[in-house]
C-alpha cells in the first residue's frame, strides 16, 4: 500500500503525491524513515532534509523546523518554512549566511541576534543540502499524480 | 412634478455616486486579490493543523495539555466575532453578527463574554449592552501571525484560568468572490462539541474528520513536550485562518456592493435622463403652442403684428434649444 505524502508550509503547499513509496523525516530526536503501515506517530522537525522516495525517483526538501503527522497510509509535514532542494539557489543562500556573519560579527542587539542566527542556520542548512543534492547526479525527481 | 432643474440636480448627484462607488470598488478589487491569495496559501496548512488537531484530540483523555481538558461545568463561553471597520459591504457584517445572536440564544444560562473584532460588531455589541471583555480594531493588513497573537493570548489565559469554558468563533469563510458563509465553530477546548439541540447543530460548522482511530499516536520526544509545541501553535493558527477568511470575505463583499452600487446608479441616471429631456420637450412643445394660439387670435390684417411675434417664436425656441 502506498504512502500519501502532503508538505505544507504556513505559506503554501509544497508537494502532494499519493503514492509514495518511503519518506525521510528529520525527526527531532534523528533521522526517521517511514514505510507505509507505520504506526501513528507525532514528532517535531529539526533542520534537516526530507527525502520522499518513489520508485527511482527521489524529491528532497531543505525543512526549517516543523511538525510531522503519521499516519498508516498518510504522513503530513507542517513544515514552519521549506524549499524544494533543487529551488535552492548557492549563491543566494551562501550570500545569506555571509551577510548574517558579518553582521553577527559586528555585533547587534539581542532580539536580532537570533533572529540572525537563525537565519544562519537557514543559510547553512541550505547550502548543505543543496551541495548534497548537486552532487547525487542523475537522481530523478518525483512528477507527481497531481492535476 | 420634479421640474427641470430638480431633475438635472439629481442626476448630477447620481453621476457623482457613481463615480465614487466604481473607485470604491477598483479600490476592493485589487484588496481582494492580495486578501484571496493570503487566505489561499495559507489555507492548506490551516486544515491540515486542524485535522492533526482533531486527531490528537481524539486519542487524548484531556490530562495531558490544559487546551484539551473539557470542563465539568460550562458557566462562562466566549464569543470572538470578526467583523469589519468600515461599512459599505453590503450584508457581510449582518450576516454574521445574526448567525453570532441566534448561536447565542442557545446559551443563556451561561454568562457570553464577548471578543469583538472590527469596529462594527463592536459598535453593535456595546449598543445592545452585551459584555465585551476585549476589542481589537483597526488591525494592519496584510496581517501577521504576530499581529493575533494578543487575542490568542486573551482566550488561552481567559480558557486556563477557568474564567471561559468554552471558545467559539463567529466569522465569515470565503468561497469565492460571490459567496461568503458566516460560519461559527468550536476552539476550545479542543475536543469535538456537542451541540445543545438540532436546532444549534445547525448553525455550527462541523468538526474535521477523525482519521485516526482509538489508536494513540506514539509522541516523539514525548507527549507533553510536543503536545507543548504543537497545540498553542496551530490554536493560534486556526483563529489566523478565520481572520484571513473574514477579510478575503469583507472584502469581496464590498466589491460586490459597489459593483451593484455602481449599476444602480448608472441605470438611474439613465432613467432620470429620460424624464429629463421628456420634461423640456413638453416645456418646448407648450410654449410653441402659446405663441400659435395667440397668432390665431389675432386679426388676419394685423401683418405688422404677426411678423414681430414670429421673430419672436424664433428667437424663442432657439433660446430654449440653446440652453436646454
Amino acid at each position: 500500500m502506498p504512502l500519501h505524502v502532503e508538505v505544507v508550509t504556513q505559506e503554501r503547499k509544497l508537494f502532494e503525491d499519493k503514492a509514495v513509496d518511503m519518506v525521510i523525516v528529520p525527526g527531532s530526536d534523528g533521522v526517521l524513515g517511514i514505510l507505509p503501515n507505520h504506526t501513528p506517530l507525532l514528532t517535531t522537525m529539526k533542520f534537516g532534509e526530507l527525502i520522499i522516495r518513489k520508485g527511482r525517483a527521489e524529491e528532497s526538501f531543505a525543512i526549517y523546523g516543523g511538525v510531522v503527522e503519521v499516519r498508516p497510509t498518510k504522513v503530513t509535514v507542517l513544515a514552519d518554512a521549506a524549499d524544494f532542494s533543487a529551488d535552492i539557489s548557492m549563491e543566494e543562500a551562501e550570500e545569506a549566511r555571509e551577510r548574517a556573519r558579518k553582521l553577527l560579527e559586528e555585533g547587534v542587539p539581542e532580539d536580532e541576534r537570533t533572529r540572525l542566527l537563525h537565519e544562519l542556520r537557514r543559510a547553512e542548512l541550505a547550502i548543505n543540502i543543496a551541495r548534497k543534492t548537486r552532487s547525487r547526479a542523475g537522481s530523478v525527481r518525483i512528477i507527481t499524480d497531481e492535476e | 412634478m420634479a421640474t427641470v432643474k430638480e431633475i438635472k440636480r439629481r442626476i448630477r448627484s447620481v453621476n457623482n455616486i457613481a463615480q465614487v462607488t466604481r473607485a470604491l470598488e477598483a479600490v476592493s478589487a485589487s484588496r481582494v486579490r492580495r486578501a484571496q491569495e493570503q487566505v489561499m496559501n495559507t489555507r492548506a496548512y490551516a486544515s491540515k493543523a486542524a485535522e492533526v488537531l482533531a486527531n490528537v484530540a481524539a486519542t487524548t483523555q484531556g490530562s495531558e495539555h490544559p487546551l484539551l481538558a473539557v470542563h465539568d461545568r460550562v458557566k462562562a463561553i466566549n464569543v470572538i466575532l470578526i467583523t469589519s471597520d468600515r461599512s459599505l459591504c453590503g450584508s457581510y457584517n449582518d450576516n454574521i453578527i445574526r448567525l453570532a445572536e441566534r448561536f447565542v440564544a442557545n446559551h443563556e444560562d451561561e454568562e457570553v463574554r464577548w471578543i469583538a473584532v472590527g469596529r462594527k460588531g463592536r459598535d453593535y455589541l456595546v449598543r445592545r449592552g452585551h459584555n465585551v471583555i476585549a476589542e481589537f480594531t483597526n488591525l494592519p493588513t496584510p496581517l501577521r501571525v504576530a499581529d493575533i497573537i494578543p487575542i490568542s493570548n486573551i482566550i488561552l489565559d481567559e480558557f486556563n484560568s477557568f474564567t471561559t469554558d468554552q471558545v467559539f468563533i463567529a466569522y465569515t469563510d470565503f468561497i469565492n468572490t460571490l459567496t461568503q458563509r458566516p460560519t461559527i465553530f468550536n476552539l476550545l477546548p479542543l475536543k469535538p462539541y456537542a451541540p445543545k439541540s438540532p436546532a444549534e447543530a445547525m448553525l455550527i460548522r462541523n468538526e474535521p474528520e477523525v482519521t485516526v482511530q482509538k489508536r494513540d499516536y506514539l509522541y516523539e520526544p514525548s507527549p507533553t513536550a510536543i503536545l507543548d509545541e504543537v497545540i498553542p501553535r496551530f490554536v493560534t493558527l486556526l483563529i489566523y485562518q478565520a481572520f484571513l477568511e473574514s477579510a478575503a470575505s469583507e472584502h469581496s463583499a464590498r466589491m460586490v456592493a459597489m459593483r451593484n452600487a455602481s449599476e444602480n446608479a448608472i441605470a438611474l441616471s439613465a432613467d432620470l435622463t429620460l424624464a429629463y429631456n421628456k420634461l423640456r420637450q413638453a416645456a418646448i412643445t407648450s410654449e410653441i403652442l402659446d405663441i400659435v394660439g395667440g397668432v390665431n387670435a389675432l386679426d388676419d390684417s394685423d401683418v405688422e403684428t404677426v411678423n414681430h411675434l414670429a421673430d419672436r417664436f424664433i428667437e424663442e425656441v432657439g433660446t430654449a434649444l440653446r440652453n436646454p
